[in-house]
């Protein structure tokens, strides 16, 4: 299976398509959320096979709703089995979130526990998907805003554990890291230094919002604004450790023109290029 | 005994009000209810947006802030069924049609028929346009015609169609003087617009009949029987040009 390319990505927005489509190049690949194009026909499959021919794309699943109990909804798979099959995309990836309480679909990526029990759900349905869609999938840390009593493992070690049962790779938001951290008074590179790097197959970037509380910011994932400089920082510094990943700028609210997301996905384009030539002179 | 379910559910009702789930907490232990609070407004805010994407007239109709409370409001009475929000909002005009503070506006579920139809319109199966010199033709007592599935006719109790056009960017903004019940055609065209068009029963007759597999000879027939000065021509030339009559029965495919 091909892989996506360790360059610079960009999430799709309709609204950019013809500025894409005339700036070929642009970007090294797009991502896009599955669910948008689970209608059956239409402008958003139109666009997407024509961007398809050009890029390489990522499937970026956000209802799957894989740290919640039960079984998977077996309906939703098989239409991301039906996508995949479609528009066979480099990678296909989910998140360590819950986001449907039995039939009810909440439209946000909810926090879990960090239990025994959680992890053994977690890698159940890890190891469904992979087997549904007879590929192996990227699973993303989430922005959390409370901890819960009942954790009794850290973040970064059930991630590794799910990793390490189900065979499937990570997908890396720095931003996320930044705000979990930031909420939680805990030190990104800490977290950074206890994840496995060699396990993720991409990184995402995207902005956040900050609110005031009296013990410090609760910073808010909101995809609405350009990436933090403590963002970027944390960002270069993994590449610098762990060589240059597939990296993807999100920006989902308040969209810019175009021009403004390139930009910020060429930002990191450079940051790619630095990291990977720092680590030729290092090897 | 698994504990997960039960969380999930604790968090869930935690998210429409109630108290906080077991367990939740933060460096800063007093400050667990505004960091739920994020949560709370995430999927309440996220809902609201989703269904604004897909109710944009109904929201300027109302206004901004009207819209988010009633949309709250829905949201947790009709959570979205599916993951796919392209589909939610099917009980949204019924909503309408019940809530007291809109009483005084009646037009409004009809408005969101319309919005909801033209998501159907924009989503719905790709479907090749039949070539018009191949049905040129053929004998229209022998032609079943079929349509393209975005094709929906809504009979509506208020001028809907005439709010809904006048409610578009570039509308005119002379005053409108409000007829009364309208029939709505709403269709996918070519270039993936989807125009929403006031037509009369003759039209609407023909188009169920086309659709009931009568031919295009006895759809028009049917249609002059409910409006005598009925001509098809000028419905037919709509479809045609908008690409939504498809390869016919018939065996004439382009």
């Amino acid at each position: 299976m091909r892989h996506l390319p360790n360059t610079a990505g960009a999430g799709f927005k309709p609204e950019h398509f013809a500025a894409i489509r005339e700036d070929a190049g642009a970007v090294g690949f797009l991502e896009v959320h599955a669910e948008n194009y689970m209608g059956d026909g239409g402008l958003p499959h139109a666009q997407l096979a024509a961007l398809r021919a050009d890029f390489a794309l990522s499937l970026h699943g956000v209802g799957l709703s894989i740290g919640g109990p039960g079984r998977l909804n077996a309906d939703h798979l098989a239409r991301l089995k039906r996508l995949c099959a479609r528009y066979e995309p480099e990678s296909f990836s989910e998140h360590l979130a819950w986001s449907s309480h039995g039939m009810d679909y909440l439209n946000d990526l909810l926090p879990l526990p960090y239990t025994a029990e959680t992890l053994s759900l977690v890698c159940d349905h890890v190891d469904e998907v992979q087997a549904v869609l007879g590929r192996r999938m990227l699973l993303e840390n989430p922005s959390t805003y409370v901890l819960f009593e009942q954790s009794d493992m850290a973040e970064v070690d059930f991630l590794r554990a799910v990793a390490a049962r189900t065979g499937c790779g990570l997908l890396l938001d720095v931003n996320n890291v930044f705000v979990s951290c930031t909420n939680h008074r805990m030190d990104p590179r800490a977290w950074l230094a206890a994840f496995p790097l060699h396990l993720v197959g991409e990184i995402h970037l995207g902005g956040h919002a900050e609110e005031a509380l009296p013990s410090g910011p609760l910073l808010i994932d909101a995809h609405g604004s350009p990436v933090a400089d403590p963002v970027w920082a944390l960002y270069a510094e993994v590449i610098a450790q762990g060589g240059a990943r597939p990296t993807l700028v999100e920006w989902d609210n308040d969209v810019p023109e175009w021009p403004v997301l390139r930009a910020e996905a060429g930002r990191a384009a450079e940051i790619l290029a630095r990291g990977g030539m720092a680590l030729a002179r290092a090897s | 005994m698994p504990a997960h379910p039960e969380f999930v559910a604790a968090f869930n009702e935690g998210l429409a009000g109630a108290a906080l789930p077991p367990g939740v907490t933060a460096t800063a232990p007093d400050e667990v209810e505004r960091r739920f609070a994020v949560y709370r407004n995430n999927v309440a805010h996220g809902l609201t947006e989703a269904l604004a994407q897909r109710f944009p007239v109904i929201k300027r109709l109302v206004g901004d802030d009207f819209f988010a409370a009633m949309a709250r409001i829905y949201a947790e009475a009709h959570r979205p069924q599916s993951p796919v929000l392209l589909v939610w909002g099917d009980s949204f005009p019924a909503f309408l049609a019940g809530f007291p503070p809109l009483a005084a506006y009646p037009y409004m579920a009809d408005v969101a028929r319309i919005e909801y139809a033209r998501g159907l319109a924009f989503h719905a199966a790709d479907a090749m346009p039949a070539c018009p010199e191949r049905l040129a033709g053929v004998d229209p007592s022998r032609l079943h015609l079929r349509l393209h599935p975005s094709v929906q006719v809504l009979r509506l109790d208020h001028p809907a169609v005439s709010i809904w056009q006048r409610n578009q960017p570039g509308a005119s903004t002379e005053r409108l003087t409000l007829a009364g019940a309208e029939t709505a055609l709403v269709l996918r065209d070519r270039a993936f617009n989807v125009p929403v068009h006031a037509i009369g029963e003759g039209d609407a007759v023909m188009i169920d009949h086309i659709r009931g597999g009568a031919t295009l000879m006895a759809a028009a027939e049917l249609a002059q029987w409910v409006d005598p000065r009925h001509d098809p021509q000028p419905l037919i030339l709509r479809l045609m040009q908008a690409g939504v009559i498809l390869d016919p029965m018939e065996d004439i495919r382009c």
